[in-house]
């Protein structure tokens, strides 16, 4: 089958990101998410419809137009929307960027194992994993979907020795307890191929975007996290010799 | 002093010809490490400072001029020495008997002199008035004995405008550091010679003219150094210390600034020159790492007093009232080692030791090699302070060597080489209005241009428009240079820029720079026009006002190339065009695609436009993509803007960019990094200029509504900084409403 033929549904490119991955990267977010996390930023990438089909050769072709930005550290990130709802393109993109040295990052919440999405990992650089709660049950009821895959999906990118970041965003009242953060330290123990932890505060910034698409924000009298109870948080994590950064 | 000024360079042709670079080559000290030796200011500096700033204060509460010396036209020797705090002051001089108070120049026109006074409440000296009224012609004057019909509509109406008919034009950089390395006398006995060479030889008008000039330049190199007598310092001789090499490369400018009041009066490229003195004096253990410092510190003070007396009008075009003391920074030599010095490092901290401000315009020459330690060394302090500019050396060396500096915002020129012809901008946005309204300004309804019919009635068609549009500006190019040459013919003429020519070579390269405003309009509205359905509108007098835009159309700023192809296809068509015209002194045609903040005053000369952008509303500055147009990110932006050729614009393309700390990430460090990335790849791009301002929108916002909250604030605005709180409301909102990069 040529690449040519595989297609991707794609809600937008910034073609500066810094925030997703090291250095400077272009990211691009996938359309569709299984998941419906009750903060999310992106509620538009979340229907699985079919925006601007592009295929894995054209958009390489147009990361790659970024490349002089990328100096050693940057790269592609690929976010959503899922992104492993559409491993069989991401994929073959990240194959063809590593045809050009371009870095490749998947920024995922982990959450759809296949053997598309196991595949895609030979071909990842770098792994952004979000996990958003460690209890099951809580996890359900902030994303609408099982934890148990995240934490398979864990398992394979440990056992593959992909590099993997994981992220959490500190949502007040939802997962800030030292307990979550306990079960969190205990996940990544031993995990030999995480670079780096990054606890990220909530904020609402997105409330606009819900009710633009006419949601009801459930995260309603929930205020940002202070940087000091985000740093008792990030203390735990420190106190486990868990590398966990502290932004100034 | 017995020292032999020399002592312990190594020698070469710079002792026995004028060669500055000559000097830098065979003696500067390369510098790869990063900037743990530098030290902050010393008391002593700090208490000069202090007193500065106070008479800042004063100034911005007093409408932004302190005081005028209404009695004098201000030159070389008009006025007795003025000192800060004369026992203290380690770098001396003043453009006139007293800080910030500004001279009056007649010499471009006796009524913009006159104006300017009465703007801050002063009165000409009647005696002054006099004189340049009945008995000396102005280069104003000149200008408007020749002007003809057409080329006063032009620029009344807009099409050309900013020209320096009423101004002086500036963009010359004299080699001010030959005053520190030879001495004035060394420089006028060459003069003399050169002088009598072309006495030899056959004398028709350009030698006359030439050997008349060289008369100026020696005449004027003669008051220099009477000037610098006044201060107490004997100049005709070389410069023996650093802090010596400091004070007589300064006296060289504050000469020039009291002589022209030209837009634009560039420093030239100093530090590095200056270092190989500091680095003398170290060696010698004459001299401290903090005393070192401190003579930059107090020679920047004395660059960041340069004033000029300007009218309101002016500020509209050129707001906050700059000076445009350009001092070049980095670079690469042609031999590969970095001309990267500690005083580089030296000069960017002035900027940390002295607060941020605009002046003087630091321009890191950016090259793919400089060493990573200065070049994250540039960014940390871009992001601290938002006044750097960036240009492109990789892409500027090869043409103009590694001896050139950048004159006002972003014209490169050989020092004492090369000099230009300044020739602001012609508004093709206003143009293409023109062309589709048949030669009628979409204002007044009246011709502006030659007579043809109007494209009204129907759908536009690409190549109809196209057709039309080229056709004006085939007529407009012709026009634009003829101006230019007889502005420049007038400039020469009666405000000759004597000292600062004195300090070049007597044989120059000459430039006429023109320029292109409105380009990201002109291009998005050819975009329309092609993509979507654009139909005119009439007003009752059967003008054409605005325009009915159905569909979607690709945008400049967004890496298409659909639309970003027709942005480069202007530009080369556009210098093709002025290219077929003969200039003045044969000057070499240039195009720069920079707009100061005129982009503000441009707008409101020009009707809606195709693009959907309404009457009045501001252009995007320089070759910026529109506001908010460039929706695909930070990167596609900068690569739409990196296609413009440099080839056909030497004179420079600027770029004004604006990007959230956020956007640049989480951590400093990765700030830091992540945009020295950014400025590497730009340029790798082959982009040619970039304003960098890391800022929230938010900030901006409140420093409106609380400006003691930010006293200090200054941004980048296009090829320069400024101190935000001397903008107009009016050109703040348009700051704020430019595109800020970085998801929330």
């Amino acid at each position: 089958m040529s690449d040519k033929e595989i297609i991707g549904y794609i809600h937008s490119i910034e073609t500066l990101g810094t925030l997703d991955g090291p250095g400077t990267r272009c990211v691009v977010f996938m359309q569709g998410c299984p998941l419906r996390c009750a903060y999310c930023h992106n509620p538009d990438t979340w229907e699985f419809s079919k925006p601007n089909p592009t295929n894995a050769t054209d958009l390489v072709k147009r990361v790659a137009r970024y490349k002089d930005y990328f100096s050693k550290k940057g790269g592609i990130t690929i976010s959503g929307g899922e992104p492993l709802a559409q491993a069989k393109f991401v994929k073959e993109v990240f194959r063809l960027c590593r045809q050009q040295d371009i870095h490749t990052a998947l920024d995922t919440a982990g959450s759809i194992i296949n053997r598309e999405t196991i595949e895609l990992l030979d071909y990842t650089d770098l792994v952004l994993l979000d996990v958003k709660h460690t209890d099951c049950k809580e996890y359900k009821k902030l994303t609408g979907a099982e934890l148990e895959a995240t934490m398979k999906y864990l398992e394979i990118i440990d056992k593959k020795q992909i590099p993997f970041w994981l992220r959490q965003v500190i949502v007040p009242e939802i997962n800030d307890s030292p307990e979550q953060l306990q079960k969190l330290a205990k996940i990544l123990q031993n995990k030999n191929s995480l670079e780096h932890i990054e606890l990220l505060p909530y904020h609402d910034m997105a409330r606009k975007k819900w009710q633009q698409l006419g949601l009801n924000y459930p995260l309603k009298n929930i205020q940002p996290p202070t940087n000091e109870s985000l740093n008792g948080l990030r203390n735990i994590l420190k106190e486990h010799n868990l590398p966990i950064s502290f932004p100034e | 002093m017995t020292n032999n000024p020399w002592r312990s360079f190594n020698g070469g042709r710079w002792q026995d010809e004028i060669r500055v670079r000559d000097f830098i080559q065979a003696n500067y000290k390369p510098y790869e490490g990063d900037e743990s030796f530098l030290k902050g200011s010393t008391e002593r500096t700090k208490r000069i400072f202090a007193k500065v700033e106070e008479l800042l204060k004063q100034e911005q509460e007093n409408g932004g001029v302190l005081d005028i010396d209404v009695d004098h036209a201000s030159s070389i020797l008009a006025y007795d020495p003025g000192y800060i705090d004369k026992d203290n002051e380690l770098i001396v001089g003043l453009q006139t008997d007293a800080p910030l108070k500004r001279g009056v120049s007649p010499f471009g026109g006796i009524r913009m002199a006159k104006a300017a006074c009465q703007a801050y409440g002063y009165t000409l000296n009647p005696k002054l008035e006099d004189i340049f009224l009945n008995y000396r012609t102005t280069h104003n004057d000149g200008v408007f004995r020749v002007y003809t019909k057409e080329m006063r509509k032009v620029r009344r109406s807009g099409l050309i405008t900013g020209l320096p008919d009423a101004y002086g034009r500036g963009r010359i950089i004299g080699d001010y550091r030959r005053v520190a390395l030879y001495g004035v006398n060394k420089i006028i006995e060459q003069k003399r010679l050169d002088k009598e060479a072309i006495g030899k030889g056959v004398m028709n008008q350009d030698t006359i003219r030439l050997s008349e000039e060289l008369y100026s330049q020696i005449t004027f190199l003669e008051r220099l150094a009477k000037m610098a007598a006044t201060y107490g310092f004997d100049i005709t001789r070389p410069a023996a210390n650093a802090l010596e090499a400091a004070q007589w490369t300064y006296f060289a400018y504050l000469g020039a600034i009291k002589e022209q009041n030209g837009a634009a009066m560039s420093f030239g490229r100093v530090s590095t020159f200056l270092d190989i003195y500091i680095e003398r004096d170290l060696r010698e253990a004459t001299l401290t790492e903090s005393q070192a410092q401190e003579i930059i510190d107090d020679l920047v003070i004395k660059l960041r007093l340069a004033r000029q007396l300007r009218t309101p009008e002016y500020n509209d075009l050129f707001a906050g009232d700059p000076t445009w003391v350009t001092e070049a920074v980095g670079g690469m030599g042609e031999d590969g080692r970095t001309l990267v010095t500690k005083t580089s490092y030296r000069m960017l901290n002035t900027l940390k030791n002295l607060s941020p401000a605009p002046e003087p315009n630091i321009t890191v020459l950016w090259s793919q090699d400089l060493p990573q330690q200065f070049k994250n060394f540039c960014s940390k302090i871009s992001i601290e302070t938002d006044s750097i500019q960036y240009e492109n050396d990789d892409l500027m060396r090869p043409i103009f060597g590694d001896d050139y500096a950048i004159a006002c915002c972003v014209s490169a020129m050989k020092l004492g080489e090369q000099m230009q012809f300044f020739g602001a901008r012609a508004n093709l946005a206003k143009l293409l209005l023109t062309a589709i309204n048949g030669g009628k300004d979409e204002f007044s309804g009246e011709y502006i241009a030659p007579k043809s019919e109007a494209l009204i009635g129907k759908k536009l068609n690409y190549e109809e428009v196209i057709e039309k549009f080229y056709e004006y500006m085939d007529w407009l190019c012709e026009i634009y240079v003829n101006t230019m040459n007889v502005i420049h013919y007038m400039h020469d003429k009666y405000a000759y820029e004597k000292l600062q020519m004195g300090l070049h070579d007597t044989e120059v390269e000459r430039f006429m720079a023109f320029g292109i405003a409105g380009l990201s309009v002109v291009t998005d509205s050819l975009s329309a026009i092609k993509y979507a359905n654009v139909e005119p509108i009439i007003n009752s007098d059967g003008i054409i006002t605005d325009f009915k835009i159905e569909g979607d159309f690709p945008k400049y700023g967004n890496d298409d190339d659909r639309v970003d192809s027709i942005a480069v296809q202007i530009v080369e068509d556009f210098f093709n065009r002025l290219k077929k015209h003969p200039t003045y002194r044969n000057a070499k045609h240039t195009v720069s695609i920079l707009t100061i903040t005129s982009n503000v005053v441009y707008g409101k000369k020009t009707g809606s436009t195709p693009d959907g952008r309404n009457a009045g509303e501001p252009f995007a500055p320089g070759a910026n993509p529109m506001h908010n147009r460039d929706l695909d990110g930070a990167l596609a932006s900068l690569n739409s803007v990196s296609k413009l050729p440099y080839n056909c614009c030497k004179d420079g393309i600027s770029n004004t960019f604006t990007v959230t700390p956020n956007g640049l990430g989480c951590a400093i460090e990765d700030r830091i990094t992540n945009l020295s990335s950014i400025i590497d790849g730009y340029f790798k791009k082959n982009g040619h200029h970039i304003n960098i301002n890391v800022l929230d929108r938010d900030k901006l916002i409140d420093a409106m509504d609380n400006p003691e909250k930010y006293p200090n604030l200054t941004i980048r605005v296009s090829g320069y900084a400024v101190n935000f709180h001397r903008l107009t409301r009016y050109q703040q909102q348009e700051v704020i409403q430019r595109t800020f990069h970085g998801k929330m």
